[in-house]
């Protein structure tokens, strides 16, 4: 929390580098929730794609390409960032007013979580 | 199905009779601020301010309320109604139930039944320097800007604003952290930023791009939709992030741009 005070000169604010990943996050995870909930929560169990598509074997044969590792990386990077921002700002909306451990626990799991992904996909 | 021959309100009709909670306050006899009520018989066509008009007219001259323009251009007629922001010359008492609250609005300091002391407002409001901070000095003989109408659409919707306040009155930021520019200022800085005869971005971010400013919104958009002349400032200070943000990485990049003016992208392509 900061308060705008004429006395004092203001000081531009280094929150775009935690901005950028929240907004990037939020736009990936907007545009490819819908799909995925379609893909494997209608589409497979009402039977329009068969469920052999999406198969243990077959996805990690997919994995096996670098660049889909790294692009699954991306999102999955983006959207940590965006759920721990997010949830940041629902702690402080909710009226619990101390940011910094907010800020402690939630970016401390994502950055866990990434390092994680790193060493699993990387 | 109308049995009416004449398409236009019957003027003078006594409507019905509103029952009008008030909030009363006077810090120099009140302790606390306390609620009077009132029995108002309303007219068909009438808004909330007519109906305060009336108290102030017929009941109780001790009623104070600003008030000037009664048809949304002044913005100086902002209260709360049953706890929503409203310009209450622009909120028919047809729409309203039989019993209503009037309240001065949230987020401020009451200076005298339902008047609010703006004062924090109008300083927030002047540290965007909402005004044209051109590149260089320009002369009268220099002679006008040039504008397209497409520059002009840019930011048309956003010189809209008339300082009513309600915006300030439903932000929850606001009424978390009354230091936070709020949603009026930053849109008014958004409409400077965006026009191509406008330079200050750079300037403006010193105050809209700290942590006091766009940083402090969560995009709840209760301004937009309280505000009476769709300026939507939400929108505008969305926008603003993501500029801010392009700036930040550029000064960040490139140290040795951070003096210049990074506002050509969001300029409309000025000359």
């Amino acid at each position: 929390m900061s308060t705008y005070d004429p006395n004092v000169a203001p000081k531009v604010s280094n929150k775009p580098i935690i901005w950028s990943l929240f907004a990037a996050g939020g736009t990936v995870t907007a545009l490819l929730t819908p799909v995925l909930v379609l893909l494997f929560a209608l589409a497979v169990p009402l039977g329009i794609l068969p469920a052999e598509m999406f198969s243990y074997a077959r996805m990690e044969s997919l994995l096996a390409s670098p660049l889909i590792r790294l692009v699954v990386f991306g999102i999955l990077f983006l959207s940590l960032w965006h759920t721990a921002h997010r949830m940041r700002i629902t702690v402080h909306d909710f009226g619990l007013r101390s940011d910094g451990a907010a800020v402690f626990v939630f970016y401390g799991l994502a950055a866990i979580a990434t390092i994680v992904l790193a060493v699993a996909l990387i | 199905m109308s049995t009416k021959t004449s398409i236009l309100p019957v003027v003078g009709s006594h409507h019905r009779t509103l029952e009008v909670e008030v909030l009363r306050y006077d810090p120099d006899k009140d302790d606390k601020p306390y609620y009077q009520t009132y029995q108002v018989p309303c007219e068909e066509e009438w808004v909330i301010l007519d109906v305060i008009n009336y108290i102030k007219d017929n009941l109780d001259r001790t009623l104070s309320y600003r008030w000037s323009c009664h048809m949304a251009v002044c913005g100086s007629c902002g209260m709360m109604v049953n706890g929503e922001p409203t310009l209450t010359c622009a909120s028919f008492v047809r729409d309203m139930p039989a019993k209503i609250r009037v309240e001065p609005l949230e987020n401020f300091p009451v200076a005298r039944d339902l008047i609010v002391d703006m004062d924090s407002f109008v300083e927030k409001l002047s540290s965007v320097k909402p005004y044209i901070i051109a590149a260089d000095e320009r002369t009268v003989e220099d002679g006008t800007f040039t504008q397209l109408p497409a520059q002009l659409a840019d930011y048309m919707s956003y010189t809209h604003c008339i300082n009513c306040l309600l915006c300030y009155a439903a932000c929850p930021q606001v009424n978390l952290n009354e230091g936070f520019v709020g949603p009026a200022a930053l849109a008014l800085a958004h409409r400077y930023n965006l026009d191509s005869r406008d330079k200050g971005r750079s300037v403006r971010e010193d105050v809209v791009a700290s942590n006091a400013g766009i940083w402090e919104c969560s995009f709840v958009g209760a301004c937009s939709e309280v505000c009476p002349k769709h300026v939507d400032p939400a929108a505008a200070i969305q926008q603003i992030k993501i500029a801010a943000t392009g700036d930040y990485f550029i000064n960040f990049l490139m140290p040795w741009k951070k003096s210049k003016n990074t506002d050509e992208a969001s300029s409309g392509g000025g000359k």
